[in-house]
């Protein structure tokens, strides 16, 4: 085993790279992912390592795209779809929600789309309002798809291989923010477990739950409540569906207080279902009122104040965990 | 008729023979969906095919059973030209275990992986991006099929149209793209809904083969369906049929048709497909009297028994409500 520096974004490139290598049905399809190296230049060099067939450009055409995966994994391919952000695979949303994550169940279990579609989300790069938004608790409404959100370099180059082994469609959303994250990384990689939530944080005092870009954020907040003497468990979701229930409800169990940090919009978001949840399974274990940290809900401003304003800071997750606790 | 046939006289008249049947068993089956309905043994959106039926029958004929189509939400008739048992159909229709889709589809989305028929999707235009996935399999794994990707005109207006001709052209995708232009999409008028009404036209502005074809003559929709798949499978790349046809009935169920004149209808009754390929088989001797009534008896058989077979299949368990929402694994 040898440790190397390395990047999210390069992490992720390895694991695509190891994908298409051990298995030939694996083929990358998307706009820019070939010549012009990847838009967010995750996929830079592997049109030179495996050819024009096998790392796809594709026209402007999310629909056609998105859906000819979904053709090329029930004829046997296993195809990776990358969408450039999330707000673009909105022109791609009917092949997601109406074929991907219906044709198992409408088909009585016949056709199975094992299908991976990657895609940028979240905003904190002064994007505005097309190229900022988190909607991946949307996706995470639609039964029929996995949701993973790779918030670690470990599990950027460790979540694709089980989402590739997946049987099902795997939507992985990868935060902008997070490509240029540095660290040490051990190859050959660990396995990923796609099944659980990761604790990154070990405390008594308060759980706080998260996932993607908002991991780093709330491990500076957990760090400094440390220094005020709350200790913080810190959850990382890791996979936003399935949710594992267990491991939130055991750690609010523990710690009798709550916050949850996302950076969707609070109305109707994955930090509402989670709340709730916390409320099915562990109301009488709280002490105070689950508290949330969420976008702010306007569409993403550019100017840089008022996007750092709309966003969840650490600050924010602070003074809401300090809430809590009381 | 004592005179001897030639071999190949009688071989078309076995071909012929068999459009026929297909075509009848389409349209008998629907008939009955129509009484069950009325019966409310059926429920749910049903969409009939009364009229069009020489499309599916003459187009179908053209593939191999490892070939692959993706179908609409009209699709009874594709789905048992395709091979899906009636039974399995029929079945569906009830919302029975038995049915070709568990009962959890219904008459609008029909599906048979082993005869690769990825039938039914009631979104219009949303077939066709997985048309493409399937012919980019088969030709990224290097294998002979082609895909028949059957949509309505309806589907021409969609954004969907036109990145999926784009794309398949430029990627030389084997998706054979089959319009069943029937003149309206649900209620609208084809001329008020689309600037350009040649439809065949349009496609071969993508650069592909297109034909426009009387989809009302079973024979014609044949010949274009062998000529097309032929330059498929000469050549890797797309072909574009426009089959010229018309529905009988409403667009469901629950359409009152006031968007267009009963003596429309009944012009285009004229060129029913199955009376006109039963007046050419009868003016050219190869069909007489008790061989339309030994057809039409046999269908009604095959019928009966797809009926009584269906009612009496069984519903999925409650318990099992939540299966196929993942994939099972042991």
């Amino acid at each position: 085993m040898t440790t190397t520096h390395t990047t999210y974004r390069e992490a992720i490139r390895e694991a695509l790279r190891e994908a298409l290598r051990d298995d030939e049905r694996v083929f990358l399809m998307g706009e820019d992912v070939g010549r012009y190296g990847g838009c967010f230049a995750v996929s830079l060099g592997l049109l030179e390592e495996f050819g024009p067939e096998r790392i796809r450009d594709t026209p402007l055409s999310e629909s056609a795209f998105v859906g000819a995966g979904i053709g090329a994994a029930l004829a046997g391919m296993r195809p990776i779809v990358e969408i450039m952000t999330v707000n673009f695979s909105l022109l791609a949303l009917d092949q997601i929600l109406n074929n991907a994550a219906t044709l198992l169940h409408m088909s009585g279990g016949q056709l199975g789309v094992p299908l991976v579609i990657r895609m940028t989300t979240g905003a904190g790069r002064q994007l505005a309002a097309q190229h900022s938004h988190s909607l991946e608790g949307w996706y995470a409404h639609i039964p029929g798809l996995r949701i993973i959100a790779p918030a670690t370099l470990p599990d950027a180059r460790g979540m694709l291989r089980p989402a590739l082994e997946c049987p099902d469609p795997v939507l992985m959303f990868e935060h902008g923010s997070l490509y240029n994250a540095a660290g040490e990384l051990d190859e050959p990689a660990e396995p990923v477990d796609i099944d659980t939530a990761a604790i990154r944080r070990s405390g008594d005092d308060v759980s706080l739950i998260t996932y993607g870009g908002t991991l780093p954020t709330t491990l500076t907040a957990a760090e400094q409540l440390a220094a005020n003497n709350i200790q913080a468990d810190v959850i990382d979701l890791r996979t936003l569906r399935p949710l594992d229930e267990t491991t939130i409800v055991d750690s609010v169990r523990r710690t009798n207080h709550a916050v949850v940090i996302d950076e969707g919009w609070r109305s109707g978001s994955l930090s509402a279902e989670i709340t709730a949840r916390i409320t099915e399974h562990a109301f009488y274990d709280l002490d105070a009122p689950v508290q949330r940290v969420c976008t702010a809900e306007v569409p993403m401003p550019y100017a840089k104040h008022l996007e750092d304003a709309a966003l969840p800071q650490a600050d924010d997750v602070v003074a809401a965990a300090q809430r809590a606790v009381g | 008729m004592n005179r001897r046939r030639s071999p190949a006289a009688s071989a078309k008249t076995k071909q012929r023979t068999e459009l026929l049947r297909q075509m009848v068993r389409i349209r008998r089956f629907e008939e009955r969906c129509v009484e069950l309905y009325s019966a409310a043994q059926i429920r749910g959106f049903m969409h009939l095919y009364i009229g069009e039926e020489a499309v599916a029958v003459g187009l179908l004929q053209t593939l191999s059973p490892d070939d692959a189509v993706v179908s609409t939400y009209r699709e009874h008739g594709h789905a048992l030209a395709r091979g899906v048992p009636m039974v399995s159909v029929m079945a569906e229709m009830f919302g029975r275990t038995t049915g070709c889709s568990r009962g959890r589809g219904g008459s609008m989305h029909l599906f048979d992986a082993s005869r690769r028929f990825y039938g039914g999707n009631a979104i219009v235009g949303g077939g066709l991006p997985i048309a493409l996935g399937l012919a980019l399999a088969d030709a990224m794994l290097s294998r002979p099929q082609v895909t028949a990707c059957l949509f309505g005109d309806g589907a021409v207006a969609e954004g969907e149209f036109h990145e999926c001709l784009n794309l398949a052209a430029l990627w030389r995708l084997p998706v054979l793209f089959c319009c069943e232009n029937n003149l309206y999409a649900m209620g609208t008028a084809l001329a008020r809904a689309q600037a350009e009404t040649d439809l065949a036209l349009r496609a071969s502005s993508y650069g592909m083969p297109s034909w426009a074809v009387d989809g009302m003559d079973v024979e014609a929709v044949a010949a274009a369906g062998n000529r097309a798949v032929e330059t498929m499978r000469a050549s890797p790349g797309p072909c574009f049929l426009e089959l010229r046809t018309y529905r009988f009935r409403a667009h469901s169920m629950y359409d009152a048709e006031r968007y267009r004149d009963k003596t429309e209808v009944e012009h285009w009754k004229q060129f029913d497909p199955i009376d006109k390929l039963t007046a050419r088989m009868y003016d050219d001797g190869e069909l007489a009297d008790e061989a339309v009534k030994k057809l039409e008896s046999e269908v009604d058989s095959e019928l009966d028994d797809a009926v009584s077979e269906a009612q009496a299949g069984p519903l999925e368990p409650v318990e099992d409500l939540t299966r196929f929402v993942y994939t099972e694994r042991p």
